[in-house]
C-alpha cells in the first residue's frame, strides 16, 4: 500500500510540473484532441510539450512494457495515473486507433519484432492508424466480407473497398481485414497491415448527419502488400479482429461511453433558473435529468468495476459488450437532454453563439456511438448468446 | 480498493450463500407464510445465523462483533434476497447497528452486545406517513421528569411488534433525537398487518410513553447525524437485498427461456426475449457496481457516499423491478400463479422498493444534492 501512496505523491508532482495548464481546459472540440501521425498539425505549443512530457515517460500508453514505449505500470499503478490526471483535469496527450485498437491486438498476437516495430511510433505519435474492416456489404455480418488479396509470392495484391473508415484521409498506416481464402468463411481472412500510401490506395470523405466528415470510403485498387505484413497467422485474422473488437468495446466503454460524469441537471440549472424551491424551474425535464443522473453516477460505478476486474483477469469475456450497449445508450440519452435543455439555443446550426452549431452536431454524432464498434443490437445478441447462453442465439 | 470482493469476503460468500439457500429457500418462506407465522420470521434460522455470527458482523469488536463493513453484509443481505428470507437481518444488524455505533454511549454499550449474541432484535420507527419522508418527523420528545414523554405515530416498523427495542426518530427543541424505546415500555401499542410480501410491518403509536434521560442514542437535539447514519445503512442494506431478488428472479426467468417450448422452439430462441433479457442483465450489473460503490464508500467514511447511496437505492430499485417485471411476463400464464416462485419476487421487490425511500425519492434527492 504505501508503494503504491509513494507513486501517487510521484505522479502528482510529475504532473503538476509537466502538464501545462492548457492541457487542463476540457476538450472543446475535435481539435482539442491530438491524434498524432504524419500529418498532425499540434494546436498550440502546449499540445506538443504535454505529449512530449508523455512520450517520455512513457506515459502516453503507461501499461504497455518500456520496450514498446510504455511505462510498463501496473493495473494499480495506471489506475492512480488516471485518477491523477482526472483530478487536475489533464486531457489525453495522445488518441488514437493505435493505442486503442491496433495496440492492444499487436501486443497479443505480434511477433518480438513486429511489437518492437510498429509499437514504438504509436506511443510516441509519430505513426496514426486507420481500421479497416466494415464494406458496404459487410457491417454488422463482417465475416462476410469480400475485400481481397490475392496471394502473389512475397506479397498479396489487395482489391475490394472498406466503407466508414474513420479518418482514413487523415491515417497513415491501415489494419485491415481482407479475405486471402474465398472457400472459407471464418478462417480464409488475414489481419493485413499497410501504409495508406501505398500505390492503388484511394480515400472518399464521406459526410455525415452532422455536417463533419470524420471517415471514408476506402478504395483498393491492386495494392501490393509484402506478405510481412500480418499480425496472427494467414487466414487466421478473424480471431484477431474478435480479439480486438472486444478492445474496442472496452475502449468505448471504459472511456466513459456514459460521456461526460458530471450532472446534467446541476449544469443546467445554473443556465436555465431555479424556482424559489431552488429546484430546476421545469418539474418534468428536472424529473428527467435526475433519473438520467442516477444513471450515469451507477454507470461510473460500473465502469470502475468493469475496469477493476477487466484488467485482473475477472470479468467475464464478453462483458465489454455490455458496457459499450449501456454506456452508448446513455449518452445518446444525455444529448437528447442537452438539446432538450438548450430549446431553441441548441437548434442553431452555425451562429458563433453556438460554437458552430456545437450541440445540435454533437447530439447527431452520438447517434452512432449505439452503431459503430457493433451495433446495440448486436451486443444485445452477444450478451443473450455468450453470457446469457440462450439457445440458438 | 478495488471494486469486487476480495479474498475474504470471496470466501464469506462461499460460506452464506449454501447457507441460506440450503436452511432458507424459498419454500421456508412459504411456509412461514402458509402457517400463518405471527412472529414474522423464524426464531430456529435467526440462532443458526447467530452461530455463523451473523448478526454481530457490523457490532465493533470491543462489543462483542465481528466489525466487519456494509460490503460484508451486503454479501449476506444478496443471499437473503435471492433466497426471500424472512429475516430481521437488516433492520437489526444493519440499521440498529449503523445507528448505535455511531452514537456510542449508554445505548450503544447496552444493546450492541446484545445484537451481536443474537438476543435482542431491533426495530427502527421512522416513517409516519405513507411515503417515506424523514425529514418531516410529527413525533414528538417532551422533557418530563428526569426524562422524555414521547408521544406521536409510526408506520412501517418491520418486527415492530416482536423488536426488543425501537428506534424511534422525534422531534425535541432543538432538532432530531433518537431514543431507545424497550418493548415493555408504557403506552407503546404495535399494531402487526401483514404485507404484500408477507412479512409484517406495524402501525406503531407512541402515547405518553415515559423514558429514561438515558434513553437517548447520543446526544438530544443531535439525532440528525445519527439518523443519516441509520439511513444510509439501511438504505445500502436494501439495494444489496434488492440486487439479490432482482438476480434471482433474472436467473429463474433465464433458465426458463432454456426450458419452455412454444412453436415448436425453446422460448430463449426468440429475439423478442433474447434482447430483453440481455438488456436486463446490463441493469442489474450495473446496480450491483453502483451498491458496491456505495458499500465502499460507507466503509471508507467518504462523504461522497450519500450521493452514491442514494443512487444505489434508486438504482437497485429500477432494476429489480425490471427483473421481476419482466420475470413474471416471460414466464406466461405460470408467472401469475401462486406455486411459482417468481411472483413471490415481484412481492418482495415491492416492499424494498418502498422501504426507507423509493426510488423516486432517492432521483429527487441526486437532483437535490447536485444543486437542482
Ligand atoms: C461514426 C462511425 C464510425 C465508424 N468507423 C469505422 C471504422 O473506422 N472502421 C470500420 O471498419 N468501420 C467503421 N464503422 C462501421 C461500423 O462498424 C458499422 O456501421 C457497424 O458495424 C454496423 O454495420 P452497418 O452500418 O452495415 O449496419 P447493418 O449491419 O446493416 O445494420 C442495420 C441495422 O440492423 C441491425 N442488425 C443487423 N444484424 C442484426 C442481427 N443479427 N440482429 C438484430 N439486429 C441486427 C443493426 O443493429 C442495425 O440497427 C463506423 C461507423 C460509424 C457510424
Ligand atoms: C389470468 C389468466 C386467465 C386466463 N384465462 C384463460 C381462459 O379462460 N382460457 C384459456 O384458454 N386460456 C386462458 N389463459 C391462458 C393465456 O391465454 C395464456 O397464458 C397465454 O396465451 C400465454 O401462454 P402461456 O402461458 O403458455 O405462455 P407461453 O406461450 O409459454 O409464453 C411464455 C413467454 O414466452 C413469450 N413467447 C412465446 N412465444 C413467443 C414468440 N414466438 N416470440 C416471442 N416471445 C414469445 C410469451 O410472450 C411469454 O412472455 C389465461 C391466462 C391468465 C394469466
Amino acid at each position: 500500500m504505501s508503494d503504491l501512496d509513494a507513486f501517487r505523491t510521484e505522479v502528482r508532482e510529475w504532473l503538476e510540473t509537466n502538464c501545462p495548464p492548457e492541457m487542463r481546459e476540457p476538450v472543446r472540440d475535435e481539435d482539442d484532441v491530438c491524434w498524432g501521425g504524419r500529418k498532425f498539425k499540434f494546436k498550440n505549443a502546449a499540445q506538443k510539450a504535454w505529449l512530449d512530457a508523455c512520450v517520455a515517460k512513457g506515459y502516453t500508453v503507461p501499461d504497455w512494457p518500456r520496450p514498446y514505449g510504455g511505462a510498463g505500470l501496473t493495473p494499480e499503478q495506471t489506475k492512480i495515473l488516471k485518477q491523477e490526471m482526472k483530478r487536475i483535469k489533464a486531457r489525453s496527450p495522445l488518441d488514437s486507433f493505435g493505442i486503442w485498437m491496433l495496440g492492444p491486438a499487436l501486443l497479443k498476437f505480434g511477433t518480438e519484432e513486429q511489437k518492437v516495430h510498429y509499437l514504438n511510433p504509436i506511443a510516441r505519435g509519430e505513426i496514426r492508424w486507420c481500421q479497416g474492416y466494415s464494406e458496404p456489404g459487410s457491417g454488422s455480418d463482417l465475416v462476410s466480407l469480400q475485400t481481397f488479396g490475392e496471394d502473389k509470392g512475397d506479397h498479396w495484391v489487395v482489391n475490394g473497398s472498406k466503407i466508414w473508415t474513420s479518418y482514413a484521409d487523415k491515417a497513415d498506416w491501415i489494419f485491415c481485414l481482407v479475405r486471402t481464402d474465398k472457400t472459407n468463411k471464418y478462417q480464409g481472412i488475414t489481419f493485413m497491415l499497410f501504409d495508406m500510401e501505398s500505390k492503388g490506395v484511394t480515400t472518399k470523405p464521406i459526410l455525415l448527419i452532422s455536417g463533419n466528415s470524420p471517415f471514408c470510403e476506402t478504395f483498393f485498387d491492386d495494392v501490393e502488400v509484402p506478405k510481412s505484413q500480418f499480425i496472427g497467422e494467414i487466414n487466421r485474422g478473424w480471431d484477431v479482429a474478435k480479439y480486438l473488437l472486444g478492445h474496442e468495446r472496452e475502449m468505448i466503454s471504459g472511456g466513459g461511453a456514459g460521456g461526460d460524469m458530471v450532472s446534467i441537471g446541476g449544469a443546467f440549472a445554473k443556465a436555465f433558473g431555479k424556482n424559489a424551491a431552488g429546484e430546476l424551474d421545469d418539474p418534468i425535464l428536472r424529473a428527467e435529468m435526475a433519473a438520467f443522473d442516477t444513471d450515469v453516477f451507477a454507470y461510473r460505478a460500473m465502469g470502475e468495476r468493469f475496469m477493476d476486474m477487466w484488467k485482473t483477469g475477472r470479468a467475464h469475456p464478453a462483458s465489454s459488450n455490455m458496457m459499450k450497449y449501456v454506456g452508448t445508450e446513455l449518452n445518446k440519452r444525455r444529448h437528447e437532454l442537452v438539446m432538450a435543455g438548450g430549446g431553441s439555443d441548441a437548434l442553431e446550426w452555425d451562429s458563433e453563439e453556438s460554437k458552430g452549431g456545437a450541440r445540435a452536431r454533437s447530439w447527431l454524432r452520438t447517434k452512432a456511438n449505439s452503431i459503430e464498434g457493433g451495433t446495440s443490437e448486436v451486443m444485445l445478441n452477444v450478451i443473450a448468446k455468450r453470457i446469457l447462453d440462450l439457445p440458438g442465439a | 480498493m478495488p471494486l469486487y470482493h476480495n479474498d475474504d469476503q470471496a470466501m464469506l460468500k462461499d460460506s452464506v450463500a449454501p447457507f441460506v439457500a440450503e436452511q432458507a429457500p424459498v419454500s421456508h418462506l412459504r411456509k412461514l407464510r402458509d402457517s400463518a407465522d405471527a412472529t414474522g420470521f423464524s426464531r430456529d434460522l435467526w440462532a443458526q445465523f447467530t452461530e455463523m455470527g451473523l448478526p454481530g458482523m457490523l457490532v465493533p469488536e470491543a462489543h462483542g462483533g465481528l466489525g466487519m463493513g456494509h460490503m460484508e453484509a451486503g454479501i449476506v443481505l444478496e443471499e437473503i434476497g435471492r433466497n426471500l428470507t424472512p429475516s430481521p437481518f437488516l433492520a437489526t444488524s444493519v440499521g440498529a447497528v449503523a445507528a448505535l455505533a455511531k452514537a456510542g454511549g449508554t445505548q450503544a454499550g447496552r444493546w450492541l452486545p446484545a445484537i451481536a449474541s443474537g438476543e435482542a432484535i431491533v426495530a427502527l420507527a421512522i416513517d409516519e406517513s405513507a411515503k417515506h419522508r424523514p425529514d418531516r418527523i410529527a413525533t414528538t420528545a417532551t422533557r418530563a421528569g428526569n426524562g422524555f414523554r414521547l408521544d406521536g405515530k409510526k408506520s412501517f416498523v418491520l418486527h415492530g411488534h416482536v423488536a426488543d427495542m425501537s428506534i424511534v426518530a422525534a422531534k425535541t427543541d432543538g432538532g432530531i433525537t433518537l431514543f431507545a424505546v424497550p418493548k415493555d415500555a408504557k403506552g407503546v401499542t404495535a399494531d402487526p398487518r401483514r404485507l404484500v410480501d408477507s412479512s409484517l410491518a406495524s402501525h406503531v403509536t407512541l402515547d405518553g410513553v415515559e423514558v429514561d434521560a438515558d434513553a437517548v442514542i447520543g446526544e438530544v437535539d443531535a439525532g440528525s447525524e445519527i439518523l443519516d447514519a441509520l439511513l444510509a445503512a439501511t438504505r445500502t442494506g436494501a439495494a444489496a437485498e434488492m440486487v439479490g431478488v432482482g438476480q434471482g428472479a433474472m436467473d429463474m426467468t433465464v433458465n426458463y427461456l432454456k426450458e419452455r417450448k412454444q412453436f415448436g422452439k425453446l422460448i430463449g430462441e426468440f429475439q423478442g426475449l433474447q434482447h430483453r433479457a440481455a438488456h436486463l442483465y446490463g441493469e442489474m450489473e450495473v446496480a450491483r457496481a453502483t451498491v458496491m460503490k456505495a458499500q465502499q464508500l460507507l466503509d471508507e467514511g467518504n462523504e461522497g457516499a450519500k450521493l452514491m447511496v442514494s443512487v444505489a437505492k434508486a438504482k437497485a430499485g429500477r432494476a429489480a423491478n425490471l427483473a421481476v417485471r419482466e420475470g413474471v411476463q416471460m414466464h406466461g400464464g405460470i408467472g401469475m400463479t401462486d406455486e411459482y416462485d417468481i411472483g413471490l419476487y415481484m412481492k418482495r421487490d415491492r416492499a424494498l422498493a418502498e422501504y426507507m425511500g423509493d426510488v423516486h425519492y432517492h432521483i429527487d434527492q441526486v437532483a437535490r444534492m447536485n444543486g437542482y
